[in-house]
């Protein structure tokens, strides 16, 4: 049994040690906002925040986030407005959405660190991948949320 | 050498004693081991070195213990994918760290490889491009490798977790090529001979 506390609230996981995370959140805790991809932690759609970390939640175990503080993309804010999901909403950043989750938790984690990024620090910390080619406004949208954008 | 130390001073010292005449010839060809050790540890530390190198050359070690600002992957060293890059302290930059894909141990699922500490080695450990001189002054220089004598640069390759990932690298990717104890056995030989540099 692996005692976990996922957006705030503790879970109890009966799971084998090596189930990925990412199969806990969707299938044992019903919480389907984040997504399978390549399941290979390339492409960065399974994006949670384990102890406010960035981490790709196909490539960790339930094992390794026991004890641990997960935030998936419905904790971000209890009525979707973090800073980031309004300027999404703003920029209409989404086209298919399914990768959208992983960068709105990644773009969460480099905003907490870096407040005010520049464009070469989104491009680096934004390595989640999109095949409707959402990157120009998924930059533009964070330089919104973080308020350093004039446009 | 034989014939010059027994016909030389050192024969009318002794005074042509019988007794003296296998003594003399034990000498005269084989010198003590105490006379020849530095001149012969030192050919063998050298040597050692040479296949201590192949390992540290290795993609599986040079990928992060490489100069440039990004780590390597794969055996062809090509850039990591995804534009990682090495950041302020070597575990990558906010929003793509290290640890947002390599955990404690190899995850099974993803295939993704993983040790404690998962981390690029400091740019002062870098070492591509250095002449086999160059890589052993730098692996040895307690400026450029984190303080490590060369005896804790031997417990280093002998034991620590991270670097452990070199031998047993998981999925199709290649080993280094000499097995760990091989290079703990090379190491001692390497110390025991003052951790002697190629010129």
């Amino acid at each position: 049994m692996h005692e976990l506390k996922v957006n705030g609230k503790v879970q109890e996981i009966d799971a084998d040690p090596g189930t990925p995370l990412l199969w806990v959140i969707r299938e044992q805790l019903g919480l389907t906002g984040t997504k399978f991809g390549c399941g290979i932690a390339r492409c960065g759609a399974c994006t949670v925040h384990v102890d406010g970390e960035p981490v790709r939640s196909c490539s960790f175990t339930v094992a390794a986030a026991s004890g641990k503080e997960i935030t998936t993309i419905e904790g971000l804010s209890p009525d979707r407005s973090h800073p980031l999901q309004q300027a999404w909403i703003a920029e209409q950043v989404p086209q298919c959405g399914y990768c959208q989750s992983g960068m709105l938790m990644t773009a969460a984690a480099l905003l907490k660190a870096r407040p005010a990024p520049t464009d070469e620090e989104i491009d680096f910390a934004m390595t989640n991948l999109c095949r409707c080619g959402t990157y120009a406004r998924v930059r533009k949208a964070i330089k919104r949320a973080s308020g350093t954008t004039a446009t | 050498m034989r014939l010059k130390l027994s016909t030389g001073p050192w024969a009318a010292v002794l005074g042509g004693s019988v007794l003296i005449g296998p003594l003399l010839l034990q000498i005269g060809s084989e010198p003590g081991p105490a006379l020849a050790a530095p001149a012969d540890a030192r050919d063998a530390g050298l040597r050692a070195f040479d296949q201590v190198a192949l390992v540290l050359r290795h993609p599986r070690c040079l990928n992060c213990h490489t100069t440039t600002n990004f780590p390597g992957q794969g055996d062809d060293r090509h850039p990591h994918v995804n534009l990682v890059r090495r950041g302020l302290d070597d575990r990558g930059v906010p929003g793509m760290r290290c640890a947002t894909c390599h955990q404690s141990e190899e995850n099974l699922a993803s295939g993704v490889p993983g040790r404690p500490n998962w981390r690029l080695a400091p740019l002062s450990m870098g070492w591509e491009g250095l002449s086999d001189s160059e890589l052993c002054r730098a692996f040895k220089d307690q400026r450029r490798n984190g303080g490590r004598s060369p005896e804790a640069l031997a417990e280093h390759l002998r034991s620590d977790a991270l670097v452990s990932y070199g031998w047993n690298p998981g999925g199709s990717r290649t080993p280094v090529p000499v097995p760990r104890e091989e290079v703990a056995r090379l190491m001692d030989v390497w110390v025991h001979a003052g951790a002697p540099c190629p010129r």
